[in-house]
């Protein structure tokens, strides 16, 4: 008797919490703006850059802009479970499956630049002037003769840039779980980019980076970059709205307007100058006109999508 | 050395110049720790009563569960929370995902364990003299159990208080399912992850002097309240 009248008593509160809890919420809403939430990579963030694309929209709109930033994997997970109205992840294999299984709605190509390889400056490996795959290849042989000397830091953390050297491996003819348990000399650090890049530079090892976190945090690393602007390293940024026809409950109208303005002048302006006045060079370049470069179809490059493209998804 | 010297010089710049950052995040952290608590308050303290008062079948496992949920790990209360407010998830209707009512709803989970076992302990505390003698001068037995409650207060209080500072240094159920938002989401420990992870140090330390100030403070509330002040 007195557990039944603890358990409904217990099972009330928690439903009054939830309810109080969504009516605050609502009850801010109800006044107040619209909300697009996004859902970000890393490096996007980290840099700045979506804040200023951010402000500009904000200004556009009567629009609260709400980013959650993580690597690739999370933030695909996020959509995935209609979380969030849009993602910003730079993963293209991942992308087709999102927008395959009916996730996303289409691919922007917006913005890109390259990984590049990061090292001690003695380079113990010997890497400098090699391409990619062969580097990786080379890092791995000399880490496993000398454990002590060379190493290599991986993100381990499912996001773009782990995507990315798990296709170098791939591309030098190695299997990345035997790359990944044969020896001491892979360093598995399940981290994001700025503490990867903090803890390659403090074991003097080699690792994978995407040119705009490195410039952030090139200060505090005793590292250099060794490769550089190899094709194998393209790094391509897209957008994609979450459809509303799995998750009726998404802004995607919203996201449609997000994703026309980072494609437009003024978004592609701004990606192709950010950067310029803080470290002296743009930290990544704007994906119109180079589609062919990076891989990315006519419609899929930098085109403006279009109004209806929601109601057209969800009916 | 140097760098943890001029970390702490900028750090203290930023919070006495009150930079507006730096106020915006504290004020978000304590209103949502405050709203957290307050709720856990009103869930711990009837069901640390009940727990103490009646006898019933299962009341020790219950007492058990409890006192091993003190330690439940935050990103696992993040994790649980995050799944149940998703889109996807059973309550994903309400909405609250990325938002401080979310927040609020994942740290009064945190806490409310700890809390209602230190009700308990609290009233465990207070010996059957206090009742039988609230009996023998003819109180009834609700009289008997508010003077309990009454004698119990400053304990219950430093529960309070305990369940307070877990909710405000807490940084998984913040990150999972605030998702550290800026101007919306963003709290102490959230902020602290993010502008170590992005490389500015003085603005992490900044916060991490206000955190660690905040529970200097709270720590010397509790011993207050239980009467003891300096020893």
């Amino acid at each position: 008797m007195k557990g039944k009248v603890l358990q409904i008593s217990a099972l009330a509160l928690i439903l009054a919490l939830l309810c109080t809890a969504a009516a605050a919420e609502s009850g801010a809403g109800a006044g107040q703006k619209e909300r697009l939430k996004i859902s970000t990579t890393t490096s996007l963030y980290d840099t700045g850059l979506l804040e200023e694309m951010e402000k500009i929209f904000e200004e556009m709109y009567n629009v609260d802009v709400h980013t959650v930033s993580g690597g690739t994997g999370i933030a695909i997970q996020y959509g995935v479970r209609g979380d969030v109205d849009l993602i910003l992840v730079h993963d293209v294999v991942r992308e087709r499956n999102f927008i395959d299984e009916g996730h996303g709605l289409s691919r922007s190509c917006f913005a890109y630049n390259y990984f590049i390889i990061v090292g001690p400056k003695d380079d113990p490996a010997g890497i400098a002037g090699m391409k990619a795959p062969e580097a990786m290849k080379t890092i791995m042989e000399q880490g496993m003769e000398s454990p002590g000397l060379v190493r290599f830091v991986s993100r381990g953390d499912d996001s773009g840039t782990h995507a990315r050297e798990k296709l170098l491996w791939k591309a030098a003819g190695l299997d990345y779980e035997e790359v990944r348990s044969s020896g001491r000399w892979y360093v598995d650090a399940g981290k994001g980019m700025g503490p990867t890049l903090l803890m390659a530079s403090e074991l003097a090892g080699y690792t994978l980076c995407d040119t705009s976190t490195f410039e952030a945090f090139r200060g505090d690393l005793a590292l250099v970059p060794l490769i550089e602007e190899d094709e194998t390293l393209l790094n391509v940024y897209a957008a994609i709205p979450v459809s509303p026809a799995v998750h009726p409950a998404v802004n995607c109208e919203m996201a449609v307007k997000f994703v026309n303005l980072l494609v437009s002048e003024v978004g592609q302006d701004l990606i192709a100058e950010y950067g310029t006045d803080t470290i002296g060079k743009p930290l990544f370049k704007a994906a119109r006109g180079d589609c062919d470069l990076i891989g990315c179809s006519g419609d899929e490059c930098a085109m403006p999508l279009a109004e209806g493209a929601c109601s057209l998804a969800a009916a | 050395m140097d760098e943890i010297g001029a970390g702490f010089v900028r750090a203290m710049e930023l919070i006495l110049t009150l930079d507006p950052a730096v106020v915006e995040i504290t004020v978000r952290s304590l209103l949502i720790a405050v709203a957290s608590t307050a709720i856990a308050t009103t869930i711990a303290v009837p069901a640390g009563g009940l727990l103490h008062f009646h006898n019933f079948w299962g009341k020790r496992a219950i007492i058990n569960i409890i006192q091993t949920l003190y330690s439940l790990p935050t990103v696992t209360v993040g994790l649980l929370v995050f799944l149940l407010l998703s889109r996807s998830g059973p309550l994903g209707g309400f909405g609250l995902l990325f938002t401080p009512g979310g927040m609020v709803v994942g740290q009064t989970i945190l806490i409310v364990p700890i809390m209602t076992g230190l009700t308990i302990a609290a009233l465990s505390g207070i010996t059957d003299q206090v009742r039988d003698s609230a009996i023998s001068l003819g109180a009834s037995k609700r009289q008997a159990i508010f003077t309990i409650m009454v004698e119990a207060r400053a304990a219950m209080m430093a529960a309070v208080l305990l369940g307070f500072g877990r909710a405000l240094s807490e940084v998984g159920v913040a990150m999972m399912i605030g998702g550290n938002i800026q101007g919306y989401t963003r709290v102490l420990t959230t902020a602290i992850a993010l502008e170590t992870s992005r490389g500015d140090i003085e603005f992490s330390m900044a916060l991490g002097i206000i955190l660690v100030s905040i529970s200097l403070i709270v720590n010397l509330l509790v011993n207050r309240v239980q009467g003891r002040w300096w020893t």
